[in-house]
């Protein structure tokens, strides 16, 4: 397989209502990866774009309906889904059409409007469950969360604020993000364990918000790195997915296998034996602060039950020996569930690639890992990174 | 995202504007649904109907499976016979709920979770409701049983069973 290069990388801001239409906000995260990267339209050979249910947009085939705005005119173009997984799980699709030897350049585009769902895009979670087994119990989609976090916490003896300390590092570190929707310099372990039940014991801070946004990514081989003189590409090192059961009853939810499955294909193909050490800095999907655990425990950052123990000691800081979240992650930047690749596989990107300004971590990192987690708490995708 | 960039695209609304101001066009959509409950789904309607939990087995990986399948899906293979299960088990995780299907607030929490029941494999069970605890008295490992609606009440829903109660002494 051939060496693929991260080499642009563009997102709007991440908020609860924005005026544009999925349509605009695509094409300005495209425009701008474009321009970061110094392409025009007409150097990119096929286009993949992500998003989540379409229940949210209210638009079926919404890939069709943003292929103007992501370039896909006229060219080899598909739409990837993979649930909540989808954010990181675009730019593995991308990765492959450029390894395979097929394409040398290819846009990333990822978009999701949550604000069109009214009066809340729960409403339309819950068609995603099954009808005879689930829906009759009207669910809530915090509820399974509720579950899994309540399952980690018990098997391993959690502490709720050392939970809470992964929403307020995040929150605090999304202040150096210019997109940030929730970025709060000054919050408190006690504001988060003080804001209301949800759906116990999952508290409202440690919700990510719903969000609108774009992002998108230029993907390249590295004879086209070459030859367009691309200054600083950043190199897909390893890719790997997995999914579990959708028979979610029928799992021990307080580990995420299918994610380590996912990591140990990624892993290999990276040459990654120990994570912890060959592994600089991590993006794990936290749309729940316990997701950030949970993630680092399935990514082999860490043994089982160990993730809240980094977290109090400060390990995970920007500053410290495995920074997590150093874009501020969901939790603090946004959640539009696709367009997350913007502040996943992207902070990799700019990390990697020093441009990641205010949020830069301190000391020099060679090596980062991200994944996103989606379907039914099923699925996972995780990529490796190198500068 | 980078030094270099200087206008980070898209126009945030408030809830206000996006309600009185901006141009927003409606829609409701009309879309109506009936599922062909199938072969394994069937039956396990039909025995909570007459208040029992049903399950099928694999006589290659010797699993109970619950909810019952018509195949196997780690053997890849059809499954081979239904075998009842108790309507007793072990709560594996639970949530107690303070918000709706559409996340508004209700008053009176809802008590939700994991049940693993009793003769089917390992961790097989399903997801319900728990009645008859309290914040203090619910907890992961707690025995609890079905409680089920009165036999002329049922209908053939998951339903059918009103929520799962701590065992009592005795039972």
């Amino acid at each position: 397989m051939r060496k693929v290069a991260c080499i642009g990388a563009g997102m709007t801001l991440f908020r609860r209502r924005l005026q544009e239409t999925p349509k605009e906000m695509c094409w300005e995260a495209a425009r701008m990866a474009l321009d970061q990267a110094g392409l025009e339209i007409g150097d990119v050979d096929a286009v993949v774009f992500g998003s989540a249910p379409d229940a949210f947009d209210g638009i079926h085939m919404k890939g069709e309906n943003v292929l103007d705005a992501c370039g896909g005119i006229g060219r080899p173009y598909v739409r990837v889904f993979t649930g909540g997984g989808t954010g990181v799980f675009s730019p593995i699709a991308a990765y492959w059409h450029v390894a395979s030897g097929l394409f040398d350049c290819v846009l990333v585009v990822n978009e999701e409007k949550m604000s069109s769902c009214q009066p809340h895009p729960q409403s339309v979670f819950g068609h995603i469950w099954d009808p005879i087994l689930d829906r009759p119990l009207k669910p809530n989609l915090v509820w399974i969360f509720a579950m899994e976090m309540n399952r980690y916490m018990t098997v391993h003896n959690v502490r709720y604020e050392d939970v809470a300390a992964v929403a307020v590092k995040n929150k605090r570190n999304a202040v150096g993000h210019p997109c940030a929707q929730l970025a709060d310099p000054h919050i408190t372990v006690e504001d988060v364990m003080n804001s209301e039940v949800m759906a116990w014991p999952v508290h409202r801070l440690d919700i990510s918000p719903p969000s609108d946004g774009a992002s998108a990514l230029v993907v390249c081989s590295e004879e086209f790195a070459r030859t367009h003189r691309i200054e600083s590409p950043v190199w897909f090192a390893g890719v790997g997915w997995n999914i579990d059961t959708t028979f979610w009853t029928d799992r021990d939810l307080y580990f995420p296998e299918y994610l380590a499955n996912a990591a140990k294909i990624a892993y290999k193909q990276a040459r990654i034996t120990d994570p912890r050490r060959q592994i600089d800095f991590a993006e794990p999907y936290d749309p729940f602060d316990y997701k950030e655990l949970h993630h680092m425990e399935g990514l082999g950052l860490c043994k089982k039950g160990e993730a809240p123990r980094l977290t109090r000691e400060g390990v995970t800081q920007r500053d410290g020996d495995l920074p997590t979240c150093p874009s501020g992650g969901l939790l603090g930047v946004g959640n539009p569930i696709a367009a997350t690749m913007g502040i996943k596989v992207g902070e990799l990107y700019l990390q990697l690639s020093g441009q990641a300004g205010q949020r830069q971590i301190p000391h020099e990192v060679r090596t980062g890992v991200t994944n996103a987690w989606g379907d039914l708490m099923q699925f996972s995708s995780v990529v490796v990174m190198r500068a | 995202m980078t030094a270099k960039e200087v206008r980070w695209p898209g126009k945030e609304l408030t809830a206000k504007e996006f309600y009185n101001k901006v141009t927003v066009t409606r829609y409701r959509p009309e879309a109506k649904f009936a599922w062909s409950a199938g072969e394994a789904m069937s039956r396990f309607l039909a025995e909570l109907q007459r208040g029992r939990l049903i399950a099928r087995s694999c006589s290659s990986c010797k699993r109970v499976l619950f909810p019952p399948r018509m195949f196997c899906e780690e053997c890849f293979r059809p499954t081979d016979a239904w075998v009842y299960v108790r309507d007793t088990g072990t709560i594996e995780t639970y949530s107690i709920s303070y918000i709706d299907l559409d996340a508004k607030r209700i008053e009176t929490p809802v008590y939700v979770g994991v049940v693993s029941v009793d003769g089917a494999s390992p961790k097989m069970g399903i997801m319900h409701y728990f009645g008859e605890v309290a914040p203090e008295t619910i907890r992961i490992g707690l025995r609890v049983k079905a409680e089920w609606k009165p036999a002329h009440e049922r209908e053939g829903s998951v339903l059918d069973i009103r929520y799962w109660r701590p065992l009592r002494r005795g039972e």
